[in-house]
């Protein structure tokens, strides 16, 4: 390498700590993520624990949150706030067993407020879990098999997997890979089991994190499968996305896609989502070669000093995307082959009952942002347990918050669709498209980013679209909407066709122009507005493509067309 | 101050009785002046400088000058920081006011001791807006209390603010323009007319941070005016007023707050009273006489059971009133005495009632006392065409309640505060409140003012400084620590501390939570034990965390530790007198008469204080 093209170092893990930010610090000194989360869990005097084990506790899929809707309520009262803990899954692909299911159904129940959510990523979260308890729920995963390791810190984040029920066999092979992928790429760390599980603090005979060593990654790293042409994992929004190559039905390799992802910060320009950029293609059986390269090229690379700055889309923008794939052609020892031909057509989950090709039938139900809880009107939590008291297939979690029924045999399938009948699970076939293409992050109460409502309030706000989409003659026609508490962008809306995200109590920003298939991020068309101001927008322009659209064109590209906002071509520019 | 002793080793008499008579002439704010002057002239001497042109730039303060500003100002940076970006600009200004000699502290909202913004001389305040026109999270508690009527006044304050904010809000900058106007309020003079910063702030900020520093840099302070008029300056300390049980001083409420939080099976409440222009003092341990006055509702319903007017005439103690007003304020009308049975017995001639009376008969009248109010008494047994002298013949006085005072003069200047579980129950279907908890409940609102005098109680009060302490106590038994803890911590205190609390539940019922978190993270309490009964099974006490600790409980004893022990009288006590015998007879190596034994020489040496009720 010459010296032109050798990059700058000054803000990666090639620099002493005290150069960098202060998370590395804390990172390089928690003894591989001991920190004293131990001593935090038995302090009686606080719910809480310490702001450093509360940053450790993440690498280990659990967040301290605290009931924000009472919080000021507290503070007069001379009490903490109202701490509880919410615990993540890592659920590669989100495939779970009907044992586990009800595994976790009992520990929501027990720990969990009486509720289980379904998450974006394809997994479980469990919130409202009190300190004393988190121990009891963690070992009661483990006795299903299950864990919460790397579910949130700076590490491998749950690997996704589309999972699209018709193409059984090519579904198996890839979601086996993408389980392979999770174990590989998680901490190896025996924090974990010391902590959770009570045990002896072992050995090791090499260093305890091979991989990462003792400061991890700079920041998350997200992987994620899609088997075209769905792309309901939102493939351009991973750091690293494998997009599967078939032949005739069979695996042969992946397109290879790095940099992705949304998180943003208002009014800090340098921070963007981006859509990944697509390097080429390797055989299935580079593909852990592969991941080890790029993985390791962001940890060596990748900015420590600012966290803000700190993903992998930073790292290759700052460097050259030309640079970093050549590095990570250096690392991987040889070149990768061009990119194949692939084509996506959709994000969003088709509802309802599938064939598979190998005669399995598969039902894909619609649960409102994701939350799986019992209400007056639907008991779906007591519903989804009766299921899987009898189910003999497995359950998938959808990017979309949605949740399939699968692999049921032909003659289960009357048994199922009863119970589905009697708790009222069936009734998405009444719903909107808009409706159904709707996701929301959890936001208030628990989320400590959240400036705004987001699950609690979607729903409403899509009741009241709904009635424009009717007027208008829409009703039917699937356009995307996303609406999140905060600019991090956990419900990925700044690749939806209508994007909203929180800014403070009632205020959002309106983005519009996302590509259907999530091919396109979408662009700010109104900052800072409520409920009146967008709903007249949405009016103005569904109003207008109602009218105006060509045939097949979808709401995101219209609004390009029809010049309510420029077209964003790469993350880049998102904010210009 | 009004007395001078121990004029201490390096003073002649003569200097002594000078220093006495200035001393009793000066303003408070001339006698802090005065006390930086020497500290700073004792600095000088010390690098042998001393001469006429320091003298001459240490003008004192006139009282009614604010705009000059002698070398021993203290500037404090104060800042309320949402993302991060107020303490950043916090800091630098700061560092440029350090850098042209001026003495700077630097603090953040989120801990900052409101008490000491009543001394603070310079401040600049630097504050990001939150959301729509509200304060940082972690700046709301500092905002209440600026906003709130126990903010001091501020005459002899001078400021600057520079206001943080995003214009994309409608409500752009308002935190700062919150504390600006508020400051102006409260009397304090601006230095620097406030700037309100865009999300760009980096230039606005700069230069409104120079133009500030400028203000005070010690080329524009120099005084020009000469020493001012002390012999012009009064004590403003009103005569000593002589508030007592017979003569309560009416004393404003501040707040009242409900202190257990949602599904609490208590409501126990924390509640500010003023103290000031009452000339009342108090030492922590000591309690405060509350005289309630009855509910309304509750004296209503007697009028009518007796069919007498509130308007009716009646005496009480020689002075003609209303009976209404009696039975609201003059007499008991709660609890049954023995008095009143004997006394309804005789007016209705009722044999039921008739039959409790006499010593053979304590039992039966104890349980009847306890099932039944006066109300129900009246209503029971009525008694047609009685007067209101009649009826008010059997009652007794209404007494005050007494209430271990939960805060320290030292802490809380002019203020007295409460700890107050308020007592409801149902009786005979009906709703019931306890006389005092219930009167400050329902009718101790902000802005009302309740009749109080001071109860010394001088067994419950703080050893010296450096004597280590185990206080125990169950529910509202821990005022009288809060009340220490505050005294320790303002005195610097370096005896060690250790508290024993108890409750129902962590979640809603441990009072002050975050005031003992601060206190331990602070190094004021050393220890913090909690009991929790209704959190898990089998429920625990006190009494269960003395004997777990039951080693280290007996060490301290041993090292001299004083002992305190403050709540309920009927069980916590006794249980607590128990374990501390188990713990004594386990650790002490004594049996169990040697464990009494300890105990009595304990309480004899009054190490071993009690405050129950």
């Amino acid at each position: 390498m010459d010296v032109k093209t050798q990059p700058d170092r000054s803000r990666d893990v090639s620099q002493p700590l005290d150069k960098l930010g202060p998370d590395e610090t804390l990172k390089a000194n928690s003894d591989y993520l001991r920190g004293t989360i131990k001593q935090s869990l038995v302090d009686d005097v606080t719910a809480a624990v310490t702001a450093s084990d509360a940053k450790l506790m993440k690498f280990f899929g659990i967040y301290q949150q605290d009931d924000r809707d009472i919080r000021d309520e507290r503070r007069r009262q001379k009490l903490e706030a109202a701490f509880s803990f919410m615990a993540r899954v890592r659920l590669p692909g989100g495939v779970c067993s009907p044992s586990q299911w009800l595994k976790l159904d009992a520990l929501g129940r027990a720990y969990g407020g009486d509720t289980l959510r379904l998450t974006t990523r394809q997994t479980f979260q469990l919130h409202r879990i009190m300190k004393h308890d988190l121990r009891a729920v963690i070992q009661g995963l483990r006795e299903v098999l299950l864990d919460t390791k790397a579910a949130c810190g700076d590490d491998t984040r749950g690997v996704m997997c589309t999972v699209n029920p018709n193409l059984s066999k090519l579904h198996a092979e890839v979601y086996a890979l993408a389980k392979r992928a999770s174990d590989h790429a998680v901490h190896r760390t025996g924090a974990y089991g010391e902590i959770w599980y009570g045990a002896e603090r072992q050995e090791t005979d090499g260093p305890e994190e091979p991989f990462y060593g003792r400061t991890y990654m700079p920041r998350k790293f997200k992987i994620g499968f899609a088997i075209p042409p769905s792309n309901d994992i939102d493939v351009y929004s991973q750091d690293l996305g494998l997009i599967a190559i078939a032949r005739r039905g069979k695996l042969r390799g992946f397109n290879v896609a790095i940099g992705g992802g949304l998180g943003r910060t208002d009014q800090a320009p340098k921070t963007y989502p981006r859509l990944a950029s697509v390097i080429g293609y390797v055989d299935a059986d580079k593909l852990f070669p592969v991941i080890d390269a790029v993985m390791s090229v962001q940890r060596d690379y990748g900015d420590r000093l600012d966290r803000l700055h700190a993903r992998f889309k930073y790292t290759i923008d700052d460097k050259g995307l030309d640079w970093i794939k050549a590095e990570i052609e250096r690392r991987l020892g040889c070149a990768l082959a061009p990119a194949q031909p692939y084509s996506f057509t959709s994000n969003g989950d088709p509802l309802g009952w599938t064939k598979g090709e190998d005669g399995r039938e598969h039902c894909t139900l619609f649960i409102q942002n994701g939350r799986i809880v019992n209400t007056p009107e639907r008991a779906t939590m007591d519903g989804l347990r009766a299921i899987a008291g009898i189910h003999k297939g497995t359950f998938r979690i959808t990017p979309n918050q949605s949740l399939i029924i699968s692999d049921i045999a032909p003659e289960d399938r009357p048994a199922i669709e009863a119970l589905m009948r009697e708790y009222g699970l069936d009734e998405f076939e009444t719903r909107s498209a808009l409706r159904l293409n709707s996701m929301a992050c959890v936001a208030l109460p628990t989320c400590g980013l959240a400036m705004a409502e987001s699950e609690r309030y979607l729903p409403d706000l899509v009741t009241k679209i709904e009635a424009i989409l009717d007027t208008h003659g829409l009703t039917d026609e699937p356009i995307t909407i996303r609406m999140t508490g905060c600019p991090n962008g956990c419900a990925r809306p700044y690749i939806a066709e209508i994007g909203l995200t929180g800014r403070a109590p009632g205020k959002y920003n309106l983005y519009l122009g996302g590509g259907f298939h999530g091919q396109r991020l979408n662009k700010m068309y109104l900052e800072n507005v409520g409920e009146d101001a967008i709903l007249e927008a949405l009016d103005k322009t569904l109003g207008h493509y109602a009218r105006d659209r060509k045939p097949g064109e979808r709401f995101g590209d219209f609004t390009i067309r029809a010049g309510y906002v420029a077209e964003v071509k790469e993350g880049r520019f998102f904010n210009d | 101050m009004t007395k001078l002793e121990f004029p201490g080793s390096a003073l002649t008499t003569d200097q002594w009785e000078q220093i006495g008579r200035l001393a009793t002439s000066l303003s408070q704010e001339q006698a802090i002046w005065i006390s930086g002057y020497f500290a700073g002239l004792s600095h000088q001497a010390r690098a042998g400088t001393i001469s006429a042109d320091v003298l001459e730039q240490l003008a004192p303060p006139s009282r009614s000058v604010p705009g000059e500003a002698p070398a021993t100002r203290l500037l404090t940076v104060l800042f309320g920081s949402e993302t991060g970006n107020s303490r950043a600009l916090a800091k630098s200004l700061a560092e440029e006011a350090r850098a042209k000699g001026i003495q700077v502290q630097l603090a953040d909202m989120a801990d900052y001791k409101t008490r000491r913004l009543k001394d603070e001389q310079d401040l600049f305040v630097i504050a990001s807006t939150h959301g729509e026109g509200d304060a940082p999270q972690t700046a709301v508690g500092f905002f209440e209390f600026l906003e709130s009527r126990k903010a001091p006044k501020l005459p002899q304050l001078r400021y600057a603010v520079l206001a943080l904010g995003d214009s994309t809000y409608e409500r752009y900058c308002e935190a700062g323009k919150r504390i600006d106007r508020r400051l102006e309020e409260l009397g304090a003079q601006r230095l620097v007319d406030r700037v309100d910063c865009d999300v760009d702030y980096e230039d606005a900020a700069a230069a409104w941070m120079t133009a500030s520093v400028a203000k005070l840099a010690p080329a524009a302070q120099k005084s020009t005016s000469v020493a001012a008029s002390v012999a012009g300056a009064q004590s403003d300390a009103p005569a000593a007023p002589a508030f007592d049980k017979k003569h309560p001083f009416q004393a404003a409420v501040i707040d009242n707050i409900v202190l257990t939080g949602r599904g609490s099976s208590k409501e126990t409440r924390h509640i500010e009273l003023s103290l000031a222009d009452s000339g009342l003092t108090y030492q922590p341990g000591d309690a405060l006489g509350v005289m309630p006055r009855n509910d309304p509702t509750l004296v209503a319903a007697l009028l009518e059971r007796l069919g007498l007017s509130a308007d009716a005439s009646v005496t009480v103690k020689q002075n003609a009133t209303t009976l209404g007003e009696a039975l609201a304020g003059a007499f008991e009308i709660t609890a049954l005495t023995p008095r009143f049975l004997d006394h309804w017995a005789e007016i209705t001639g009722t044999a039921e009632l008739q039959a409790l009376r006499g010593a053979d008969h304590a039992e039966a009248r104890a349980a009847f006392q306890h099932n039944h109010h006066i109300l129900d008494v009246v209503s029971k047994f009525p008694a047609r065409g009685i007067d209101a002298a009649q009826f008010v013949a059997g009652l007794r006085p209404l007494q005050p309640r007494l209430y271990s005072i939960a805060s320290s003069l030292a802490a809380a200047p002019e203020e007295a505060h409460l700890t107050v579980s308020t007592v409801r129950y149902a009786l005979h279907d009906l709703p019931r409140t306890g006389v005092a908890s219930g009167y400050l409940a329902a009718r101790a609102e902000a802005d009302a003012t309740v009749p109080v005098y001071i109860q010394a109680n001088d067994h419950f009060h703080l050893p010296d400084d450096d004597v280590p302490i185990l206080m125990v106590g169950a529910g509202t038994g821990v005022a009288p620590y809060r009340a220490f803890m505050q005294e320790r911590e303002v005195r610097g205190a370096s005896g060690r501390s250790w508290l024993f609390f108890g409750e129902r539940n962590f979640r809603s019922d441990f009072l002050y939570q975050v005031e003992w978190q601060e206190l331990l993270k602070n190094g004021v309490l050393s220890r913090l034990d909690l009991a929790f009964s209704r959190d898990a099974a089998p429920k625990t006490y006190v009494q269960d965390r003395l004997r777990r600790q039951g080693r280290d409980v007996y060490a301290w004893l041993e090292e001299g530790a004083y002992l305190y022990v403050c709540g309920d009288a009927a069980h916590m006590a006794p249980d607590v007198h128990a374990a501390l015998t188990d713990i004594i007879v386990e650790h002490g190596g004594l049996d169990r008469e040697g464990a009494s034994a300890y105990l009595s020489t304990l309480q004899r040496d009054r190490r071993y204080r009690l405050d129950v009720y």
